[in-house]
């Protein structure tokens, strides 16, 4: 069995990569990724903030009453952005120059208030503070890469070093707002490209051994569906326990993407 | 007069809110299905954004800076947006329900719009006055409405096309928001 601590870390890192898979804190992820160097400032200042309040929340998670918790959740990581904002005016300043106004909105980061309402107000310490290292690192990953493809081909560079021969005329709309688009839009079409050839594989793992009886053959949908949907309308009343549980989980993807809870 | 309307033209257009400050990407990306729930997000964003950042100003201008407590400005600033939201969003259910429902998960988050704190922030950071900082706010807000619905109103138009299966979703959303950032360039020569 894997350690609950190292699952964590995983956990932020692949499978629920904030950037590339939940989706969560787009607007840092476009806005500060102009050079490597800035999506890794920008990705440890999260982090840190990350593993502060998601440790604090953690701890006052039995003293916070229910009705309230969202904005005390807010006031805690407020507070613990101005503290980093403070000291990383005063430790790196050309680091704070050019992320700018973007380290106050680390507040507003989905990814921050989503960890401390789905994880970090249900569970212990420890796991907690792992959550918020793995989540946190996740989304500096997400962020170096962006940075890293955007420098490259925008600028030449990697982490402010030429990298590519003088002979390469840099694209600088990349490193300009429409660029960030398309980089991610790139990214995520990379992703979607393995998400389909696995889904296809597992599709087909699956269709065989397909519900008897009302016969998949000949479904319709069955291409789009992969013989998943049992007939939902036909058959909903024999399979009721099947059915239900194949909605509750595609309920609770959707939800986690929202970075928010089942209610 | 001329530098109110400079920075009208500036925020909703040249410095558009969205695609070239990349705030408010999350409802940008997530309510621009349609043209109707999408001009109603923008609707209550122009609301909510032009209230928080008189309020937001008001607050810094007569209550943070006497008192010394400038630094605490993110802290007071998020609150007072989070109320005003709460506000809105009971305003709403009462009495425009459809909206309401049809805003839904959304309004909430529009606390977590990074656009209202980004707009109360770079307000205090540019030293605008009272006036000023209404009309950015206003000015930023509309920039946010005119972007939203044209993503939306081009969204319904590709809904139907053959895109590429790895495309589909968000990456052709993002490839759209990236070209209509390329066509919001054009009107970086009017200031």
């Amino acid at each position: 069995m894997v350690n609950k601590y190292t699952e964590r870390l995983y956990n932020g890192l692949i499978k629920e990569n904030p950037t590339f898979v939940l989706m969560l804190g787009m607007c840092p992820t476009l806005a500060v990724t102009t050079s490597a160097i800035n999506g890794v400032g920008m990705g440890l200042s999260t982090t840190v903030v990350l593993v502060l309040s998601n440790m604090l929340i953690s701890m006052l998670r039995k003293i916070i009453p229910n009705s309230v918790r969202v904005p005390a959740f807010i006031v805690i990581v407020a507070s613990f952005v101005t503290i980093v904002q403070f000291l990383m005016e005063g430790f790196v300043p050309s680091l704070y120059d050019s992320l700018g106004i973007y380290i106050p909105l680390i507040v507003v980061n989905c990814i921050i208030l989503g960890r401390a309402e789905s994880y970090a107000s249900k569970n212990p310490v420890v796991l907690s503070i792992m959550d918020g290292i793995g989540m946190g690192l996740g989304f500096t990953v997400g962020l170096t890469a962006i940075g890293i493809v955007r420098e490259l081909i925008g600028a030449g560079q990697a982490f402010g070093v030429q990298v590519l021969p003088d002979a390469y005329e840099p694209v600088t709309i990349f490193i300009l707002a429409p660029g960030a688009f398309f980089v991610l839009a790139m990214l995520t079409a990379l992703q979607n490209v393995f998400k389909n050839r696995a889904q296809t594989k597992k599709a087909a793992a699956t269709a065989v051994g397909c519900e008897s009886g009302t016969g998949c053959e000949t479904c319709k949908s069955r291409e789009t569906c992969g013989g998943k949907m049992v007939f939902s309308e036909l058959v909903s009343e024999a399979k009721n326990g099947t059915e239900n549980k194949v909605a509750k989980d595609t309920n609770n993807t959707e939800n986690e993407a929202k970075g928010e809870e089942p209610k | 007069m001329k530098e109110l309307l400079l920075i009208a033209v500036g925020s909703a257009l040249v410095n558009n809110v969205v695609l070239s400050q990349f705030l408010g990407i999350c409802p940008f990306l997530g309510v621009s299905k349609n043209v109707k729930t999408a001009a109603g997000m923008g609707g209550a964003v122009v609301f909510v954004i032009t209230i928080a950042s008189f309020v937001a100003s008001v607050i810094y201008k007569f209550i943070l800076v006497p008192t010394g407590f400038e630094y605490l400005q993110t802290i007071v600033f998020i609150l007072v947006i989070a109320a005003l939201v709460q506000f809105v969003e009971m305003f709403l259910k009462k009495s425009m329900p459809p909206l309401y429902n049809a805003l839904g998960v959304y309004l909430p988050l529009i606390t977590t719009n990074c656009a209202v704190l980004g707009v109360a922030l770079t307000n205090v950071q540019k030293s605008y006055s009272i006036l000023e900082s209404v009309v950015n706010g206003i000015a930023v807000a509309v920039g946010f409405l005119v972007a939203i619905v044209l993503m939306a109103g081009i969204r319904e138009k590709t809904e139907h096309n053959d895109i590429p299966k790895a495309f589909q979703g968000t990456p052709i959303v993002l490839v759209t928001a990236g070209l209509m950032a390329i066509a919001f360039f054009g009107f970086s020569g009017l200031i």
